[in-house]
């Protein structure tokens, strides 16, 4: 097994900042849109993004939701390995609202049709935007891209991109691994 | 853990600790879902489940096919009363008839006790025991263990009494298997002619004073006087039962300390428990109707997840 490092600490750093000056490019003060972390590994990305939004850019009543997918994923039954649910968090409307699903790694698409499917339980958006930090181009099943990516990485399929994070993992980073 | 150890819920006596642990997290879940507006995930949309009640019932069965129906499953449903079980047909090959038709699952309630355990041998699909006879009935534990957890916080060193009909009660004997898998100190009291004789190799405490028992417990689970399942008289009549064996709200107050009320339902008012007492905010009986459609969802997507394709 070998690991290549594709993002270190400053890179994710100077990434999430783009990506946080993007959203408000496009998005000014968030009055009408609200953040969706995708759960499990795009929570961790959403948090440091509000984090960055309200601190650095002084964004005021941000909302940021948790969404979990587990029961609308299309691989029930499917899988070897038995789904195992996580939380869902929305505690507000997003009837109207811009919403902007925030995930690590975009692959094959599927967890983001899920996510589309499970987001209509709360309601109606108005529009339905994904951020993701890490694009996996030539991967996809499905037509899905992203609006806001960090990074684009041509990995062949048996490759693995894993996200760390230092709140979870001990540290910034993104390598590449090939099995 | 994320998989359940068994195939088929026969009973609690067939689960572990780690099961009812997984049910209950799955459960969470679900509870969380059915309190969105729109309480339906497409988790079972390629699931068709048949929902067999060989025994009149009325939440067990509506609280089965609302979560089967949250789940996007297809339903069939099914009571003896108009099928050909009245023409002689056998219970194998009933349910094999009907499997014929592709089904993937079983919800069973029989009048005999061990026709789940029977039927789990001889056919196929996944067996979920919903009430055999006097013997178990697990979705009803696990919901009243869970309604417990959410009131007072865990399930483990918690007293609790089951008061009534334990002879009768495929609840009772459901909740002592589950309660005891879990830490809880379970008493039983009611009439010593309600209670079995094999109780003592069970492990639980008896007391036949239901004052005492409602001063040593934290929890009073009040079994139903199940009249349609006794064939002579255990008791003298109805009025002297309440006077003995029926909480109402003086005797809850005169207790020095709060505790939690339960109740399977259907209640007779005034005969386990007076309404006020029913009413009141120590009862749990409604939670325990809501987390009751929780369980049975976490329970069947559990078992679904083992079906393969």
């Amino acid at each position: 097994m070998s690991q290549k490092v594709l993002l270190n600490a400053t890179e994710v750093n100077i990434i999430l900042h783009r990506l946080a000056c993007q959203l408000i490019e496009k998005h000014n003060d968030f009055s009408n849109t609200v953040l969706i972390g995708l759960q499990p590994r795009g929570k961790f990305l959403a948090l440091r993004l509000a984090q960055i939004l309200k601190d650095d850019y002084k964004i005021k009543d941000l909302k940021l939701g948790l969404l979990d997918i587990t029961f609308y994923r299309d691989d029930f039954r499917r899988s070897d390995k038995p789904l195992e649910a996580n939380t869902t968090e929305i505690n507000f409307v997003v009837e109207n609202k811009n919403v902007v699903f925030i995930d690590d790694v975009l692959y094959t698409g599927r967890s983001i049709r899920a996510a589309l499917t499970a987001i209509q339980s709360f309601g109606r958006p108005e529009e339905i935007e994904l951020l993701t930090l890490i694009d996996r181009r030539f991967s996809r099943h499905l037509p899905i891209q992203p609006n806001y990516r960090g990074r684009q990485v041509d990995a062949i399929n048996k490759e693995k991109v894993i996200v760390q994070w230092q709140e979870q993992d001990g540290e910034d980073a993104v390598y590449l691994i090939n099995n | 853990m994320s998989e359940l150890s068994v195939n088929h819920l026969l009973g609690i006596k067939y689960l572990n600790k780690e099961d009812i642990q997984l049910i209950f997290e799955t459960a969470d879940h679900f509870k969380e879902v059915i309190n969105r507006p729109i309480k339906k995930v497409p988790s079972l949309r390629d699931i068709t489940i048949a929902n067999l009640f060989f025994e009149n019932s009325t939440r067990t069965k509506l609280s089965f096919e609302l979560a089967e129906k949250r789940l996007s499953a297809d339903v069939i449903n099914f009571s003896a009363a108009q099928s050909s079980v009245k023409k002689g047909e056998t219970l194998i090959d009933t349910v094999n008839n009907i499997l014929s038709m592709k089904v993937d699952m079983v919800v069973m309630r029989h009048p005999n006790p061990g026709a789940c355990v029977f039927l789990s041998k001889h056919v196929k699909a996944s067996i979920v025991n919903a009430g055999d006879g006097a013997h178990e009935h697990p979705t009803q534990a696990l919901l009243d263990s869970y309604s417990i957890r959410e009131r007072l916080g865990d399930v483990k060193g918690k007293n609790v009494v089951i008061v009534g009909d334990i002879l009768h009660s495929r609840v009772a004997l459901s909740n002592i298997y589950a309660l005891q898998l879990q830490g809880a100190n379970v008493m039983v009291c009611g009439p010593k002619t309600l209670i079995p004789k094999y109780i003592n190799n069970l492990g639980v405490k008896v007391e036949t004073n239901l004052r005492k028992a409602l001063e040593w417990c934290d929890v009073a689970n009040m079994l139903r006087v199940q009249n349609e399942r006794m064939d002579i008289s255990y008791f003298p009549s109805t009025r002297e039962y309440t006077q003995q064996f029926g909480v109402d709200k003086a005797l809850l107050d005169s207790l020095d300390k709060e505790i939690t009320i339960m109740h399977p339902g259907p209640i007779n008012r005034g005969v386990e428990i007076t309404s006020d007492v029913a009413d009141s905010k120590q009862a749990i009986i409604l939670d325990q109707v809501q987390n009751g459609v929780a369980i049975r969802m976490a329970v069947i997507y559990l078992l679904a997840s083992k079906i393969k394709q």
